[in-house]
């Protein structure tokens, strides 16, 4: 019974029905399922899964995203029984992620968060025109491991450097890595700037994300 | 006959408009512009003040279509209309604001420098199938903050025909804007005669940032023409679907084309944009789907049927060399906008999405252009009869070539292309060096340089252009600009 629940867990994620996963996980939960079982045991094979597929090619950006949506959805359900028996899961890192001041594109950062969450990441999106204290602020109060700047445009791209300027100033760049993105971005400009790295796309960027903090 | 690509059915046609209307309504747009906020709220939007969404009624949409111009022209420099925006004529300039110039040595992208954009302009200047500059790429060798103006007055020191340009602040419009009344010769002149027109970029979905609303909104108070640049990502900030897509970008057209009108009624706007499809392996904006074709050649129709001038962004290729696949897109793109009827086609030159530009792509596009153009032109009779009288004549002999008739028409009925086209013999091709198309485009690009005509503008004019930059320059910490290369 219990083990049918977790592999129909599983398969609710590889076929994108993030309400049936999040169904499904409360199910497991009332049967008395431990939050860790179904997370490594029903959520995250699911969700490699869909990574395997998307690599071969099998799979596109929406089954990739509607499947971290249903593991979003089933963690907000899972995460405070998790709290209550004092467990945590093992995050491969904590990321601060936002667009730049001045700048209101979205699809990119969100891109880029959903699949570094959907990997393993603790992902904190602070959204679009994002002032720089915020950015800031945040990786000091997160204590995060990585910072994730996109800039969409050549007009706000100059924003990434003040952030970086900003966290110099704030005495903390030593301790987060600063990983940039964005259409008119490339490594030039993160080495000009003194970022730790940037990445042409969203899987790139979980590559990036995982290479920086090992 | 003109061959004319309709791509959506009139039923079609009139509910997209009828979506887009809705979409105004609600969810309505958000505008992050205080200025475009009170004009909308004294026409009678309803305004909310704290998201700073506006609902615009349908009646204030239609009321901006009726006093928006239909028509205008952009002017040359030395006082020519040569640029109609307006009903199915089509015009082509280069694609805007690159990123990286493809360097002619390496194949490989750098970042622009100064002599790279006058070396550009001069080419544009040269090359026949193309009617209208663009402010193409942003040269690196200038701090960031003048990186718009900067191109602008690169350009203005070395072109004759119009230009599209665009301001990357708010401010810096306004400096812009002094050159090129210095350039028309006052600001009567310039909104009489105007020689460049304004890119201004809605952000999807249903978005206006404060910069480019305040372009759009200082362009119309100023007489000077505006072209909205809606680009929907299908998929991904809009609907997948096509007609969902265009939709959307009639939405956004519609409350550009509003704020610009309540701004000043009147002023001359053109609709249209670059979206794309979203892909979705790469999650890129591919300019050479055939999709993004589509949706493109969809707005344009729809702009038409709501009588307005018409630009697109089509003719690019996202390739990062220029191969087969950076002509096949190119192509596909440039002819489907001719048969569209697309007023002005932003794309020639542009490759790796809208990052890079490059000499040898741009004469290679200028065949392609050539092409699309000669096939706009269509097939007529040109004598009455057509053919009759001529080949009873001739009977069975095949002796066409001696003839007057094909003497007289053979110009006109082929385009004859430039040496980048290769079609001749194997063995003449081998004697010519056994070249590709990249390095025959490279060698038309310095045959056309060699062809260079300085532009009329006088030394004083260009002191002043030069004052003008340099003060702008001080703001951002560059006391001299980089020299001009010598013309």
């Amino acid at each position: 019974m219990s083990r049918d629940l977790l592999i129909q867990i599983t398969k609710s994620i590889v076929g994108g029905e993030p309400d049936v996963t999040a169904e499904l996980a409360r199910q497991a939960l009332d049967a008395g399922l431990e939050p860790l079982a179904i997370i490594n045991q029903g959520l995250t094979p699911g969700m490699n899964i869909v990574g395997d597929k998307f690599a071969t090619g099998e799979y596109f950006l929406p089954h990739l995203i509607i499947a971290a949506s249903g593991m979003q959805q089933a963690m907000e359900l899972l995460e405070p029984e998790l709290r209550t028996r004092q467990q945590t899961i093992e995050m491969a890192g904590t990321v601060v992620i936002g667009t730049v001041k001045g700048d209101i594109h979205e699809i990119g950062k969100s891109l880029v968060g959903t699949i570094l969450s959907a990997s393993g990441f603790q992902v904190y999106d602070l959204g679009v025109d994002v002032p720089t204290e915020t950015f800031v602020a945040k990786v000091k109060e997160t204590e995060a491991d990585l910072l994730g700047l996109s800039a969409l445009l050549t007009t706000t791209m100059t924003v990434q450097r003040e952030v970086i300027e900003a966290l110099v100033e704030a005495s903390i760049r030593e301790q987060v890595k600063v990983m940039i993105g964005g259409a008119p971005v490339n490594q030039e400009w993160s080495d000009a700037i003194g970022a730790d790295g940037c990445a042409e796309d969203a899987v790139g960027a979980v590559a990036l994300a995982k290479r920086l903090v090992s | 006959m003109r061959p004319k690509l309709n791509i959506l059915s009139d039923e079609l046609v009139n509910q997209i408009i009828a979506e887009g209307m809705e979409l105004l309504m609600d969810p309505g747009v958000r505008a992050h512009n205080d200025d475009a906020l009170s004009l909308l709220a004294d026409a009678g939007a309803d305004v909310d003040a704290e998201s700073q969404v506006v609902r615009i009624p349908e009646h204030i949409a239609r009321q901006a279509l009726e006093t928006a111009p239909s028509e205008f022209y952009l002017y040359n420099l030395d006082g020519e209309p040569v640029v109609h925006c307006g009903d199915d004529s089509v015009q082509f300039d280069p694609g805007s604001t690159a990123i990286t110039i493809l360097d002619s040595e390496t194949q490989e992208q750098r970042p622009p420098l100064t002599a790279d954009f006058v070396k550009f302009v001069k080419l544009v200047e040269t090359i026949p199938q193309l009617d209208a500059q663009s402010t193409a790429m942003i040269c690196r060798d200038v701090p960031e903050g003048i990186g718009d103006l900067y191109r602008l007055y690169l350009a203005l020191n070395y072109m004759r025909k119009p230009i599209i340009t665009g301001a990357f602040r708010k401010d810096t419009w306004w400096t812009m804007k002094e050159m090129l009344v210095a350039v028309a010769g006052g600001e009567a002149e310039l909104a009489a005669r105007p020689i460049a027109v304004f890119d201004v970029c809605p952000s999807p979905p249903l978005l206006w940032s404060d910069l480019t609303c305040q372009n759009m909104i200082d362009c119309a108070r100023n007489n000077i023409p505006s072209e909205l640049v809606s680009m929907p990502l299908a998929g991904a900030t809009a609907p997948v679907t096509l007609a969902g897509a265009v939709v959307q970008h009639t939405a956004e057209c519609l409350s550009g084309v509003t704020i610009c009108q309540l701004a000043k009624a009147g002023a001359p706007i053109v609709w249209g944009g670059s979206p794309a499809i979203f892909d979705m392996r790469e999650g890129t904006p591919p300019m050479g789907a055939v999709g993004t074709w589509m949706i493109d050649c969809a707005h344009v129709q729809v702009g038409k049927a709501l009588g307005m001038p018409t630009n697109g962004y089509l003719g690019m290729s996202d390739a990062k060399v220029v191969d087969a696949q950076c002509g096949l897109e190119s192509a596909g793109g440039a002819i489907m906008a001719a048969l569209a009827g697309v007023n002005m086609v932003a794309g020639a030159g542009m490759m790796d999405f809208e990052s890079c530009q490059s000499y040898e792509k741009l004469v290679i596009d200028a065949e392609i252009i050539g092409m699309a153009k000669r096939l706009i032109a269509g097939i007529e009779a040109r004598e009455e009869p057509i053919a009759l009288t001529l080949v009873r004549k001739l009977g069975h002999r095949a002796d066409y070539l001696a003839q007057p008739h094909t003497l007289k028409w053979f110009n006109q009925e082929q385009y004859i292309p430039s040496a980048v086209i290769d079609r001749g013999s194997l063995d003449g091709w081998k004697r010519k060096g056994a070249k590709t198309a990249f390095e025959r485009a490279a060698d038309r690009v310095n045959e056309l340089l060699a062809t260079y005509q300085p532009s009329p503008i006088s030394d004083e004019l260009r002191t002043e252009l030069r004052a003008i930059t340099t003060k702008a320059a001080q703001q951002f910490g560059m006391d001299e600009l980089p020299p001009l290369p010598g013309d």
